[in-house]
Parts: structure tokens; C-alpha cells; sequence
């Protein structure tokens, strides 16, 4: 049968001892060696940025959770506050926060009395933040007693007294700054050892509202976070049901037609389709068609729902893939329907891995800005705390992601350390979520 | 030299030469021990046949010899396995060069997706037998005549390899084993996934290869052992239970269990 | 009737539906469930169904339908001069919306008396301040046209209301009606329910079609209006793009071509950085390392995966651009002075490119895995190294899936929009200096649509034009992938 038995040439390996190695394998495996190292490089490479990346938000964002504190005793002297001496609470309101200026000066004339400074008086409340006046005006409206006395207040510092106290704002910077000058650091400096200058953890960052241009030191992601709040409540009412119906349907019920494939397709089209264009169609669809109101959570949550659809229902099919044909044999063969199995036995078994499916796309509508931008949800100041749970859905709003956007747009670079901040707050949240998926799965998921 | 239950002259390999020596072989697998103190000689120019019941360690142990267990992370081997009295699970030894002089035909015909030619051409150029093309066109010819390939194939041999017929993909595998010019040849079920009309060519073919090679072929067929073996060796749950001529393993038997697997008691 | 009480009105029949249709069905069969078809809640919840089901339909399409009715049939009486303008039909009609809309809410809020709102007149009222002290501001005063449109959509819509009120409570009743007329212990009313549920189902499924159709519209209808208001071969073939925002119309240069430069150029950039080092990592990942480094290594990788793309613009913005300006700017530590600013190409793609490893490595990861053993088994087999077994047999074999993984990568470089947003820099250029700033298709849409909620002037709607270039890049990129993914995947199994 072989064509030609004697040709069985004697192999050019024969008689070589397998001990040594010979000059090719030597090469070729020092080729091996290199391919590996590659390898190596390339893992090394990916996890050296990821380290990079963690090392520049925590560096950069943490000092956003601490805040300078400037103590000054304010005189709140009644013939300035309360002209009629009757407490009226509508008098009281009548002095603005110019009103509060001149006395906050004092305060701060006493404070460095000791010191010498070549500051002029009239310069020093460059050192406070300009929310200072309103931060007195608000609590002599909360306590109208305090007016005649002498009160002990916390004012933010500004954000350059900020920026030096964290190390931010180098004495060399000031040179060009009209904010604050090198004879104000000195004052800074002194304060602070007397603990007239402090820094306390900052949670009126975590829990407060977003502020304008010139007071960054002021500014909070609590409302975004609100924001945020509501715009994933959308995306949960919606996307679980209709993405968990849509799978059932698409799994166990739909026919082989082309319809089906049509639906098929556009899933994992759309899975794929860049976010900014979910976001023309949530501005098209929404706001330009439907005149729902920009800028409102409920819109983000739409456009948002639409754009994580395809992933729940990618995933929720692959859980109910993963019960076993049996199951359904066993339901049906005892006489229940075939609506009666999906529900009663394959979805319930189905459900934590669907379950983990829906955390992981909302975290990643949470971290979703681009399609944001489109509706109206970044360039809106979020000052205010919605009113409540419609207001909440319907009232313009930031969410997280935005704001993060929005500071970092912003020309102080105080405003850089707010957005470092708020990715550490996003992220915690991501994390959390994440945490949560997989402590699902690993606790719920059953091998079959 | 043997154990002890074998006499001394039902001992093999004292005849012709000793291509491979297998000592106090174990093989671990994690916690479970699939192989269990192997002693066995396989000579040169014969087709050695490993025959037992699935799960028996036949194919781990023919795995041993080329260290393909290697690739395995949970795999432990110990004992000497001496080729040419060397030893090759010594750390001096490259896995590579071994490879290369002891070759493997796979249970299912796993051409790789290029073509014909290529698919033969693979070892050698990897190993760097040929200096010229020509060199490797007359490698890769010779290898498809010793396959009893070369007439169905020469006229596509730069058609995918994929595309042949199963008995033609084996045998392909079977010239992609000898165009590397290995002396010892390893085959593990070679004929499990080919109808009966491929596998009597498969086996008039390892009839052929004997004359350059040393074959060791595990098989589940005892008839395909009787068929082409000289020697056979019958593994029972990881243990070598009997080791002789193929005629006398199946003519007659030492071991009781040797004889029940024979007459299809076990199995 | 607000909508609110409509649905309250049809949840109350449903649930009364239920109760009285699952006693009648029960009562049918002397209250012993098993001479019945179905268990006795299914009757109650088809009857319940029948009642909330097509009256909540009818509800939704009404109020879609109404404004966009009323609105249509009011625009004839619009003056003359205004009907043949589109933007300026939809900015009167806007006012006539609003000024209606401050109406009601001043009726609600009680500033005023429904009799004296629908007696309203220009002459005898302030209508913008009246409409102002409850909070709506028009952007000019009212003429008596609008007002008198304002009023004929008022009592349109009021009438509408009534009618919607009577037909959609109506229908809930005779759906509750039918279903109980139809009960009794024979009825398979089992049936019924689980086809209501099927096409639940049904509808949920579409909810896939019905977003491509409404990108597909939401881009095209847009997109046209644009190639009315300017020429379409000024935008495909146009070499700069440099949008006013001062004069309307006319005096822009809206060239397509310098942002599909920066795309390409950003993402070429992004994969020359993520292919090679996602596939090597991939490659160590599957065929080198230990179970225990694979199992620390691919979940680390991963978590690049998890990142929002929010954080990677802030990285390029503030610590890759001022990085890189500080090595190849002009006062950099090799005074090289190629780069002007910290946004540039290489800024953008190179934190993109970070941003895909974990995308081209878990793909090929995935796609390598499924070359089957036994391709590794013959390679290893006759001696070959494991580096060689990759390079000549797996990669390939896997070749295909590789290019689908890496065209799914391009695709997502190319609709990336935060990383060039914030890395990338706003001048559209065609430069060949990868240190320059330029810009992309991503980019110039959320510039053109943030900030300006009308939609009527070329600037605006070019947006639209470039996004429906990039999805349909995108979609064809996406659709090739899938479907060289998809051979390949069949080829082993």
C-alpha cells in the first residue's frame, strides 16, 4: 500500500542525544521565551494603567472630602440686623447679605488683630468664601436671638485658601492671581496654628447642592445624586419588566419566523450602537416630539432605559437558557401550561442570574454621561433639592456623571477636585453595585 | 528486571531492541492516582498495542511518553521513562526536541485549518528540516506516500485540510506525524472516529509504518489489537495487569482479569 | 378628568371585574373548583384584563393624539404669513401651546375664574402678567390671534377631554361586561388570560424594533430637514467646519470631512494601542498563565471594562494631557514643541486605546478558547513550541473572530464621545501631527445640540447629519462583525 517503503529515510534526529539541547531548539526557544515576555509586557502594561488611573482619582479626589474652615466671632448688632428691635422675621429678611459684609470684616479684623499683615482691612474677606455673608445671614434667620450678641461662626474659606491648605496652591501661583495674595497665605499660616483656620471632613460635598462658577469651595453632588437617584428608578420600573418580558418572549414563546430574527438583530444591533445616539433619540423622541421637559430625570431615565435594554435582555436570556430543559419537562408533563412553567418554575429559578444581569446594566446607566449631554442634563446648576417624588422625576436635574462633566468644564481648577471627588463617589456606587451582582450570583447560581 | 509476577521468559523486549523503558511509572491527576507503578519494555520496529476498559489509564500512560501531560497543570508523573536509555522526564530534557522524536496521531483526526501541503509542512519547518523548498516539497510527498495518501491528495495539496474525508483527515495526521521524522510513533485511538472501510487503511498503513517505527497504538477494539500488535499490554484501573505477545494474550491469558476482559466480562 | 382619574376609574371596574366575574364562574359551578376549566382566579383576571387592557390602550393613543390633532387642525388658522415658514408655525403654535397651558394652570391654581379665562381679552387684560404671577413667562406679549388660537384649543381640548373621559371609561365597561357575560364554569378563560400575556410579551420584544425605528426616524427626519437648509455635498465634502452661531443660516462652513478625520485618526491611535496589548493579554491570559494568576489578572482587566467613560475623559483631560504636554511641548523635557495644548489626537487615542484592552482582550479571549484542544494537541504534538502552536496554528485559526473582535472595537472607538469630548480639544483640523488638537463626529454633536432646544437652524440639525453618519458607520462595522463572528463560531461547532 505504500508507495514506497524504502525510501523510509533515516531521520535527521536519529542517534541525537535528547539531553543536549541542539542550537535550533536553543533559538526557538528563546523565541518561546520572548513571545512569553510579550505576554507578560502587555498583562503588566494593562494592569500598570489600571494602578495609574486608581492612583490619580484617589490623589487628586480625596482632598475634595475635606474642607477649610475659617472660626471668626461675628458681633450681630441689633441696630444694624433689626432696625425696629421687634424681631420681625420679614425686617430681619430685609438685610441682605451686603448687609452681613461689614460685619463679617470686623469679625475678621479681630481675629488677625494680633498678627501683622500688610493685608488691608477691607482685602481680608478674600480669604472667605463669598457664601460667608449668607452663611451668617442664614442663621441669624433660622435664630433671630442671635441678634446682639456675639456668635462664633464656621465659614467656608475660599477656595485659594482652600487649594493652599491642601497643598493645591503654591505660593508661586499667586503672583498672577487678583484672588489672593502672598501676604494672605502668611495670615492663613498663623490661623491655622492658633486653630483659627481648620480642616474637617467635608460633608456638605457628599450631600450638597452644586454652586456657581466663583465659589467652588461651596459646591456639592448631593442633588446630582438625587439626580441620578431618580433617573435609575426609571430605568429599573422599566427596563426590568420590559426587558424580563421581552426575554421570556424571545426564549420560550417566539415562533422561528422572520420576525423573530428582526428582533433578534435589532437587540444586539442596538447593544452596540454608540450612546450618543441614544441620546438624539432621546432628544428627537422625548423632548422634540413628546415636549416632556428637559433637563428632567425622567427623560434620562427614558433615554436611559432604551439604551440598556439590549444588555438586560442579553442577559436575562442567558439565564433562562441556563435552566435545564428538564424543568420544563417535568412542569409541563404534570400538566401545567407552557405560561404556567416559564412563571411558576423556569423564571423563579432564572431570576438571580437576571437579577444580577439588570445590577450590572444599571451601573452601567449610571455611568453613562454622553446621551446626558444631548437632554439638557449638564449646564443646569443643580441648586436645589427637588420638592418631592414628582418634582424629583419632572424637575430639571444633574446627575452625577454630568455634574462630574460640568465641573471639569469649569475654568477654576478648584472645580477639578470637585470632579476627582465626585468620580470617587461614582465609583463607590459602581462598586457597590458590582459587589452586590456578584454576591448574587455567587450565593444564588446554581450549577446544573 | 520485571516485576515479579512476570517470568522471566514471558519478559518482552529481550528479543529486539529496547526503544522505550518505563519504570515504577505513577501518574496523579490531582488526588487521583491513574497510574500505578507501570513497568513495561517496548521494542523497536514493533506495533506495541495498549488495550483495557475506558478509564483504565491506557491513553494517560501513552500521553507520558511524548509529555504531552505536560500541558495538563494538574498532572504529576513520576518514575523513570527512558527512550533510548534516556531519561525523559530529565529537567535537561526539552519537551520539544522530544516531541519531535516521538511523534502523536490523536484519537480525532485534528488537521489543523490550512492546507494539505501546509499541514504536512508544519514539523518541518518548525523543526527546521528542510533547507529548501524543494527540500520540504520532497519531504512533504514522501510523507503522504508513506501515509498512502499521496494519490488521493496530490492534485489538493493546497486545498484545506478540513475539507477531506475522516479517514483521509487521519491518515493526513498520520503524514504530519512522519514528515518530522520522529522514530517512535504514538497513536491514541487513531481509528475510534472512522467508519470500518477507513480504519482497515488506517491499520494496513501502522502494518507499513512498523518497518521504520516503533508504533504504540491504544485502542478499544481488541480485534484491531489482534489485528496489527505484536506486543499487547492490558491496563486494568491504572494498573498493567499483563504485558506479552499479542498471540498469547489472546490465546491464552495469564490473568484472570486479563481473561474476563478478553471474553467480554469486563470491559 | 385628568388622565390620573381615568386610570384610577378603570382600575376600580377591572378590580370590581374581577372579583364579580371569578364569583359568577365559581357560582357557576356550585363554588367546586374542579368541575371548572380554569382556577377561579383566572376568569377574575380575564375580566379584569378585558376592562383595564383596550381602555388603557385607547387612553395612551388619545393622549398622544389630541395635541398633536388639535394642534394641526388649529395651525390653518394661523396668519398667512407664518403658515408657510415650518420653524415659525411651530414657534406660534409653541406660544398658542403655552399661553393655553398658563391658562389652565391659572384656572387650577385659582388666580383666576374658568368663566374669566375663556371671557379673557387682550384689550381688558394683561395676559403675560397674569400669566406670570402663576409662574408661566411668555417671551412676549399676547396679540389677540394667539390668544384667540389659545382659546380655540382650550375649548378643543376641553371637549376632547369630555369625549376621551366617556369613550375610554365606556369601553372599560363593556370589556368588563363581555368578559362576564362570557363566564361560567366552561369558559377557558385560562386561554384568554395567557394570550393577553403572550402578546404582553409580544409587545415588550417589539420595544427592540420600535428603538431602531425611532433612531432610524429621529435621525432621518432631521437629517432631511438639514439637506433642505444646506447643500449636501458643502457638508459630505466640505474641508472646514466652522459653525456660527451669530447670524442664522448661511454663513457657516459645515465641512464633514476635518471630523471624520479626527475620528478615524483618534481611533486608528486607540487600536494601535489596545489590539496589541488587549491581544497579547489575552494570548498570555489563555495560554500561559496559571489558574491562579488568570483568576487575580482577568478580573483586574475587567474592572478597565466597568469604568464609565466619564472617568477616562477627566484622566486624559487632567493628568494624560498635561502629562504628554509636559514630555513632547514646546517647554517639555525634550523641547520637542509638537504639542501646543494638553487635548490632542494622541491624548484622546491613547486613553481610548486603554479604554479597549479589556474589550479586544475578553473577546479574543473568548475566541481563542474556542479553538478546540485539539488543534493545540496536534501542534504541541509534534514538538512544536507553545509560542508556535499560538502564532502558526491558533491565531490563525482564531483570525477571523480576532478581526470581528477588533472591527466591534473600531466601532466602539469611533462612537466614543466623552474620552474625545474632554481629551480631544474643539478645533476641527486636518492635521497630520497626532500631537495636534482636533476634533470628531462624537464631539461636534453634543457641541451643536447642548444648549439650544429649537430645532430650526443648520447648525443645530447638522448634528443630526452626523449622527446619522455615525450610525450607520457604526451599525455596518457592527453588523460585519457579528457576521464574521458568527461564521466563525460555526466553524467549531
Amino acid at each position: 500500500m505504500t508507495d514506497n517503503t524504502a525510501d523510509m529515510a533515516a531521520p535527521a534526529s536519529k542517534g541525537k542525544s535528547l539531553l543536549a539541547q541542539d542550537a535550533r531548539t536553543r533559538k526557538r526557544n528563546a523565541a518561546e521565551t520572548r513571545f512569553k515576555a510579550y505576554g507578560i509586557a502587555a498583562l503588566a502594561f494593562s494592569i500598570l494603567f489600571l494602578a495609574m488611573l486608581l492612583f490619580a482619582i484617589v490623589r487628586n479626589g480625596v482632598p475634595a472630602f475635606t474642607q477649610t474652615f475659617v472660626n471668626i466671632e461675628v458681633e450681630l448688632p441689633a441696630d444694624v440686623l433689626d432696625k425696629n428691635g421687634n424681631r420681625d422675621i420679614d425686617d430681619i429678611k430685609k438685610v441682605s447679605t451686603f448687609g452681613y459684609n461689614p460685619l463679617i470684616q470686623d469679625a475678621l479684623v479681630a481675629v488677625t488683630a494680633d498678627l501683622e499683615t500688610d493685608v488691608a482691612d477691607g482685602d481680608l474677606k478674600k480669604m472667605l468664601s463669598s457664601s460667608a455673608g449668607a452663611t451668617v445671614r442664614n442663621a441669624v434667620i433660622a435664630n433671630p436671638d442671635l441678634i446682639g450678641q456675639t456668635v462664633e461662626f464656621e465659614v467656608l474659606a475660599s477656595s485659594r485658601v482652600d487649594g493652599y491648605m491642601k497643598g493645591r496652591v503654591v505660593r508661586e501661583d499667586l503672583a498672577r492671581d487678583r484672588n489672593l495674595d502672598a501676604a494672605h497665605l502668611d495670615l492663613v499660616d498663623a490661623l491655622s496654628e492658633t486653630g483659627g483656620v481648620t480642616r474637617k471632613f467635608n460633608w456638605a460635598f457628599i450631600l450638597g447642592a452644586d454652586a456657581s462658577e466663583s465659589r467652588p469651595e461651596q459646591a456639592g453632588i448631593g442633588v446630582a445624586m438625587l439626580g441620578s437617584v431618580f433617573m435609575m428608578l426609571v430605568v429599573l420600573l422599566l427596563s426590568l419588566p420590559i426587558g424580563v418580558a421581552a426575554s421570556i418572549y424571545l426564549e420560550e414563546f417566539a415562533p422561528q419566523n422572520w420576525i423573530t430574527d428582526l428582533i433578534e438583530v435589532n437587540i444586539s444591533n442596538l447593544a452596540a450602537v454608540p450612546s450618543i445616539v441614544f441620546g438624539i433619540l432621546g432628544l428627537a423622541v422625548f423632548i422634540q416630539f413628546a415636549h416632556l421637559p428637559q433637563s428632567a430625570p425622567l427623560v434620562g431615565g427614558l433615554t436611559l432605559t432604551l439604551m440598556t435594554l439590549p444588555t438586560i435582555v442579553i442577559s436575562t436570556r442567558a439565564s433562562l437558557k441556563a435552566v435545564p430543559p428538564s424543568i420544563r419537562s417535568a412542569a409541563l408533563g404534570v400538566g401545567a401550561s407552557e405560561m404556567q412553567t416559564v412563571f411558576h418554575h423556569v423564571l423563579p429559578l432564572a431570576m438571580p442570574g437576571i437579577l444580577t444581569g439588570t445590577i450590572i446594566g444599571l451601573a452601567q446607566a449610571l455611568g453613562e454621561t454622553a446621551p446626558l449631554l444631548l437632554i439638557g442634563m449638564v449646564g443646569y446648576i443643580a441648586s436645589n433639592y427637588p420638592d418631592g417624588i414628582a418634582s424629583g422625576f419632572l424637575d430639571p436635574n444633574s446627575a452625577m456623571p454630568a455634574q462630574i462633566f460640568e465641573w471639569a468644564k469649569r475654568a477654576d481648577p478648584a472645580y477639578y477636585e470637585r470632579a476627582w471627588g465626585g468620580i470617587i463617589i461614582l465609583l463607590l456606587f459602581l462598586m457597590t453595585m458590582n459587589i452586590i451582582a456578584i454576591i448574587l450570583r455567587r450565593r444564588f447560581e446554581r450549577r446544573w | 528486571m520485571l516485576d515479579d509476577k512476570y517470568h522471566a521468559d514471558r519478559a518482552v523486549g529481550t528479543m529486539q531492541d529496547k526503544k522505550i523503558t518505563a519504570r515504577n511509572v505513577q501518574v496523579f491527576y490531582g488526588d487521583t492516582h491513574a497510574i500505578k507503578d507501570v513497568n513495561v519494555d517496548i521494542a523497536d520496529k514493533t506495533v506495541t498495542a495498549f488495550i483495557g476498559p475506558s478509564g483504565c489509564g491506557k491513553s494517560t500512560f501513552l500521553r507520558c511518553l511524548n509529555r504531552m501531560n505536560d500541558t495538563i497543570d494538574i498532572c504529576r508523573v513520576e518514575g523513570d521513562i527512558l527512550i533510548d536509555d534516556e531519561d525523559i522526564y530529565d529537567p535537561r530534557v526539552d519537551p520539544v526536541q522530544l516531541r519531535a522524536k516521538v511523534g502523536m496521531v490523536f484519537q480525532k483526526p485534528n488537521p489543523f485549518p490550512k492546507s494539505i501541503y501546509d499541514n504536512v509542512a508544519y514539523g518541518p519547518k518548525i523543526h527546521g528540516l528542510a533547507k529548501t523548498k524543494a527540500d520540504l516539497d520532497e519531504i512533504v510527498e514522501s510523507s503522504l506516500r508513506k501515509a498512502a495518501l499521496w494519490n488521493e491528495a496530490k492534485d489538493r495539496l493546497h486545498q484545506p485540510g478540513t475539507g477531506m474525508s475522516g479517514g483521509q483527515q487521519q491518515r493526513l495526521c498520520i503524514a504530519r506525524a512522519i514528515a518530522t521524522a520522529p522514530e517512535i510513533l504514538l497513536m491514541d485511538e487513531p481509528c475510534s472516529a472512522l467508519d470500518p472501510i477507513a480504519t482497515a487503511q488506517v491499520e494496513e498503513l501502522i502494518d507499513e509504518l512498523r518497518q521504520s517505527f516503533s508504533v504504540v497504538i491504544v485502542t478499544h477494539s481488541m480485534q484491531q489489537a489482534a489485528r496489527v500488535s505484536q506486543k499487547t499490554a492490558f491496563f486494568h484501573l491504572g494498573n498493567l495487569v499483563e504485558f506479552d505477545d499479542t498471540d498469547k494474550i489472546f490465546t491464552n491469558p495469564q490473568d484472570p482479569r486479563t481473561e474476563s476482559y478478553i471474553s467480554g466480562r469486563i470491559g | 378628568m385628568p388622565a390620573i382619574w381615568i386610570i384610577a376609574v378603570i382600575l376600580v371596574i377591572a378590580i370590581a371585574g374581577y372579583f364579580l366575574a371569578r364569583g359568577r364562574a365559581l357560582a357557576s359551578a356550585d363554588a367546586d373548583p374542579r368541575k371548572m376549566h380554569s382556577l377561579p382566579s383566572y376568569y377574575g383576571t380575564n375580566a379584569a384584563m378585558a376592562a383595564a387592557g383596550p381602555a388603557l390602550l385607547i387612553l395612551l393613543a388619545w393622549l398622544i393624539a389630541q395635541p398633536l390633532l388639535i394642534n394641526n387642525s388649529l395651525t390653518q388658522y394661523l396668519p398667512a404669513d407664518i403658515i408657510g415658514d415650518a420653524g415659525e408655525t411651530s414657534l406660534a403654535m409653541a406660544d398658542v401651546n403655552r399661553i393655553a397651558g398658563g391658562l389652565d394652570l391659572a384656572v387650577a391654581e385659582g388666580a383666576m375664574t374658568a368663566e374669566a379665562a375663556k371671557n379673557l381679552t387682550v384689550e381688558t387684560t394683561d395676559v403675560r402678567a397674569e400669566l406670570a404671577a402663576v409662574g408661566v413667562a411668555l417671551g412676549s406679549d399676547v396679540d389677540a390671534a394667539t390668544l384667540a388660537l389659545a382659546q380655540r384649543y382650550r375649548g378643543a381640548t376641553a371637549l376632547g377631554d369630555i369625549l376621551k373621559a366617556v369613550v375610554v371609561i365606556g369601553l372599560s365597561l363593556v370589556g368588563a361586561g363581555v368578559a362576564y357575560a362570557m363566564t361560567n364554569k366552561d369558559f377557558r378563560a385560562r386561554r384568554y388570560v395567557e394570550s393577553a400575556v403572550k402578546l404582553i410579551l409580544i409587545a415588550a420584544a417589539s420595544v427592540a424594533i420600535l428603538t431602531t425605528v425611532g433612531i432610524v426616524l429621529s435621525l432621518v427626519f432631521n437629517t432631511i430637514e438639514f439637506f433642505r437648509l444646506f447643500p449636501a455635498t458643502d457638508f459630505f465634502f466640505g474641508t472646514r467646519w466652522e459653525p456660527s452661531f451669530s447670524g442664522r443660516g448661511g454663513n457657516s462652513d459645515l465641512g464633514f470631512l476635518p471630523l471624520i478625520w479626527g475620528t478615524l485618526f483618534i481611533s486608528l491611535i486607540a487600536l494601535i494601542v489596545a489590539v496589541p496589548i488587549g491581544l497579547f493579554a489575552a494570548i498570555y491570559l489563555s495560554e500561559y498563565a496559571s489558574p491562579r494568576v488568570r483568576s487575580i489578572a482577568k478580573p483586574l482587566i475587567e474592572v478597565l471594562a466597568g469604568v464609565p467613560t466619564i472617568v477616562y475623559g477627566l484622566f486624559a483631560l487632567l493628568t494624560v494631557g498635561p502629562l504628554l504636554l509636559s514630555a513632547f511641548g514646546a517647554n517639555g523635557s525634550f523641547h520637542l514643541g509638537w504639542m501646543s495644548g494638553g487635548t490632542a489626537a494622541m491624548t484622546a487615542g491613547l486613553v481610548m486605546g486603554f479604554m479597549l484592552i479589556p474589550f479586544v482582550s475578553s473577546l479574543s479571549d473568548d475566541i481563542i478558547n474556542s479553538v478546540p484542544q485539539a488543534m493545540r494537541d496536534g501542534s504541541l504534538g509534534l514538538g512544536a513550541t507553545q509560542s508556535e502552536t499560538v502564532r502558526q496554528v491558533i491565531l490563525p485559526a482564531a483570525l477571523p473572530g480576532i478581526v470581528g473582535a477588533i472591527l466591534l472595537a473600531a466601532s466602539r472607538a469611533i462612537g466614543e464621545t466623552m474620552i474625545v469630548v474632554m481629551g480631544a480639544g474643539a478645533a476641527a483640523s486636518l492635521s497630520m501631527n497626532p500631537f495636534d488638537a482636533m476634533t470628531t463626529v462624537t464631539a461636534k454633536i453634543v457641541s451643536q445640540l447642548t444648549g439650544d432646544g429649537e430645532f430650526n437652524s443648520p447648525e443645530t440639525l447638522v448634528a443630526f447629519a452626523l449622527g446619522m453618519t455615525l450610525f450607520v458607520i457604526t451599525l455596518a462595522l457592527n453588523i460585519l462583525a457579528l457576521y464574521i463572528v458568527r461564521k466563525y463560531r460555526e466553524q467549531y461547532e
